[in-house]
């Protein structure tokens, strides 16, 4: 007998046929679990949301940026130069005009490239997929404007474009209605940071450092 | 399970030698304060976390009646995603299974995310056994394995370590593993971290393997979860090209839409923040992103045994978040390592027993390294009756009975330490039974309360040599009833045996 057959054979003998079990349980989740809990927590405005998203960026130590699409490249050659970036991650589909302003190379992640050669970055500049205002959450999904899961994970400086008011949700719910469980996704909350020593959060381990987020209006 | 610390003694010795030490008293109390105040508030900024808490019960209550269906489920979607499943019934199969894979890639060494599971079946004692060198990533890990150390805290393993210490033991020991300590380390905690991550970024960039466990696993989808906080998870799930995730059976939600309960109460109730700094998913394998190989390895290890248990089995719902073991009074004082298992505090007071059975004189006493106080309860965020758990595995311990071991049913003997207990509460039951007999009793008690020792004699003396003996009142409850007919006789003053009178007359 296999060990899965032993398994699930221990399974079905603890819990029994008289525990009331039906052959196709998705029948009875839907009422097994009441979902009376909140979509979102509080009710604000579109505006009021991506204001707490900005607050609560700040309150895990993003630091946040707020600008419109005509000024994005100017705001990102800034903050490039003012980090002394030589290098610059990008991924493949980042719009272009993003960057028109910006001095660093440009390092392609190509697939062949290794960890070793992509640890030379000094940045990265990425799209981003949804962001949750309540808890300062970020999420990456690996579309062609944020590449894969490792260029946001190797540098030591995460620079993200949010699309708001477009990219925004109120809460973890909703955020998930909105992602595709099939990608490989990356929730980012604020840069790297433990609470393994005497259970106080301190900022950076092995991600990114530095995370900075640039809320951006108007860049379609 | 494999993770009986060889010759552990039973909690109360080891409790006894753990409450002795200063420094780690002053360590737990140190952490285990700072975090309940911040959980609290966490916990406070949601309106709904009764109902959030109530729907994580309920979902893994649903779970668990039908793990079989959502066990195949989930080796179906896995493998659809282009993942390879296997199935473990217990710590020495799975630790053969993934010393076998990690062997087939032909490495000698694996990068590992923090896992409750891999510690459970000792698997990197058991890949040190094969030639394979395994690294802990996680910053608290890695301060345990540097220092030949047990964990002490399901989410922070190294919580007996003050900073102090843990500079100690990264300037003497990362040397040894590969790249040393910065030369004149302090003990601010930012060093420390700047310190773990210059000694294991090498590990982290040539690492060919991964090994992880998962805090969820959807079965629609086939998708794993794993929450972490630095960055240490995402390096060893995304860098490797072949990555084994070790996880226990119970770990399985139905849905993709179930995380929106548990991703708002894990964070916040383990570290106290709305959400962790990281949270990677993936279902299976993706093309050109991360690992090309997926091995997921599901584990059963003394977790059907306890499904077997309608009272025990809910202990696994647990999420690990570990708020049971930071508000407990009993953990705080005396530290993880006395409940002799990886899973320490409350938690493991009713898992450890279920998952090992009560052979061991360790694990037959876990169940009563408890002051049932039910603040454990309180905070659980899958409302695990903790204290009901106890007392029923008291009773197991106690009177024996039938439960399930490796599958089977066995028929446990009463434990012989308990016959005093037993053969009192016999009594006890007599007694109650006939209320003459109480009667007769209670008079002759009352009559006789000038002549009562302090201490109890015989198999009693342990009991009573910590504690106060209760007064004999001069009158029972019973006859002073009978006499006042409930206080209205008595003038609405108090009666003799010191008790108020009134509220429920």
């Amino acid at each position: 007998m296999s060990s899965r057959d032993i398994i699930l054979g221990r399974v079905r003998r603890a819990l029994g046929d008289a525990a009331g079990r039906t052959p196709e349980p998705y029948e009875e989740y839907e009422a097994a679990v009441d979902r009376g809990y909140l979509r979102e927590h509080g009710a604000r405005t579109t505006e009021q949301t991506v204001d707490l998203l900005a607050e609560n960026l700040a309150d895990y130590r993003a630091i946040v940026h707020r600008t419109d699409g005509e000024e994005l490249p100017l705001l990102l050659m800034r903050l490039l130069a003012e980090s002394g970036a030589q290098n610059i991650l990008v991924p493949p589909a980042l719009p272009p005009w993003w960057l028109a302003a910006a001095d660093p190379v440009r390092i392609h992640d190509r697939a062949a490239s290794t960890p070793a050669q992509l640890d030379k970055a000094d940045a990265v500049v990425t799209g981003c997929a949804v962001a949750i205002a309540e808890t300062g959450t970020l999420v990456l999904d690996g579309s062609p404007d944020q590449g894969r899961r490792r260029i946001t994970l190797i540098p030591d400086h995460h620079i993200c474009v949010v699309r708001v008011p477009d990219q925004v949700v109120s809460s973890v719910p909703q955020a998930l209605e909105r992602l595709d469980p099939a990608r490989p996704l990356t929730w980012i909350s604020g840069p790297s940071a433990t609470s393994d020593i005497e259970l106080d959060r301190v900022e950076g381990v092995h991600g990114p450092r530095t995370l900075e987020v640039v809320l951006v209006t108007g860049a379609d | 399970m494999s993770g009986t610390f060889v010759g552990m003694p039973a909690f109360p010795k080891a409790a006894h030698q753990a409450v002795g030490n200063a420094t780690l008293r002053a360590n737990l109390r140190h952490a285990t304060h700072t975090i309940r105040d911040k959980r609290a508030k966490a916990v406070a900024e949601l309106d709904d976390w009764a109902r959030l808490r109530e729907a994580g019960k309920q979902i893994k209550d649903h779970t668990l009646r039908h793990l079989d269906h959502y066990l195949v489920r989930l080796e179906e979607t896995v493998t659809a995603a282009g993942g390879t499943v296997h199935w473990a019934a217990d710590a020495d199969e799975a630790n053969r299974i993934v010393t076998g894979l990690v062997k087939d890639t032909g490495e000698a060494e694996v990068v590992k995310v923090k896992s409750m599971a891999t510690q459970e079946i000792g698997l990197n004692e058991a890949l040190e056994a094969a030639g394979i060198r395994a690294y802990e990533t996680d910053l608290a890990e890695l301060i345990v394995q540097l220092g030949k150390d047990r964990p002490s805290h399901i989410l922070v393993p190294a919580i007996h370590r003050n900073r102090g210490e843990i500079r100690d033991i990264f300037a003497r020991e990362m040397g040894s593993w590969g790249r040393p300590a910065p030369e004149h380390l302090t003990d601010a905690p930012a060093e420390l971290a700047e310190a773990a991550r210059l000694h294991l970024r090498e590990k982290f960039l040539r690492a060919k393997v991964g090994v992880s466990g998962a805090n969820f696993m959807v079965a629609e989808t086939g998708t794993l979860v794993v929450v972490e906080s630095e960055g240490n998870g995402r390096m060893c799930l995304t860098l490797p090209e072949t990555l084994i995730s070790v996880v226990g059976i119970e770990k399985i939600v139905p849905t993709w839409r179930d995380l929106e309960v548990f991703l708002q109460t894990l964070p916040r109730s383990s570290t106290a923040e709305r959400m962790n700094p990281y949270t990677s998913t993936w279902t299976g394998t993706t093309d050109g992103d991360g690992p090309q190989t997926f091995h997921l390895v599901l584990l059963d290890n003394g977790r059907t045994d306890t499904l077997a248990d309608d009272v025990g089995r809910q202990a696994l719902r647990c999420i690990r978040c570990s708020a049971c073991l930071n508000v407990c009074p009993v953990y705080e004082r005396a530290g993880g390592h006395a409940y002799g298992s990886v899973y320490p505090g409350p938690i493991g007071a009713i898992l450890s027993p279920q998952l090992r059975g009560t052979a061991s004189e360790i694990d037959a006493s876990l169940p009563y390294a408890s002051s049932l106080c039910g603040a454990c309860y309180e905070v659980c965020p899958v409302a695990i009756d903790i204290p009901e758990v106890l007392v029923h595995l008291r009773e197991r311990v106690v009177q024996g009975g039938e439960f399930t071991r490796h599958g089977a049913k066995v028929t446990l003997k009463p434990a012989q330490g308990h016959a005093a207990e037993r053969a009192a509460m016999r009594a006890a039951g007599m007694v109650f039974a006939r209320p003459g007999l109480l009667r007769a009793g209670q008079r002759l008690a009352a009559r006789t309360r000038r002549v009562h020792p302090r201490t109890l004699p015989g198999p009693g003396r342990a009991w009573s040599a910590t504690r106060d003996l209760p007064k004999v009142p001069g009158e029972s409850f019973r006859d002073w009833w009978q006499r006042t007919r409930g206080g209205r006789d008595d003038g609405g003053q108090g009666q003799q045996h010191g008790k108020k009178t009134g509220s429920g007359a």
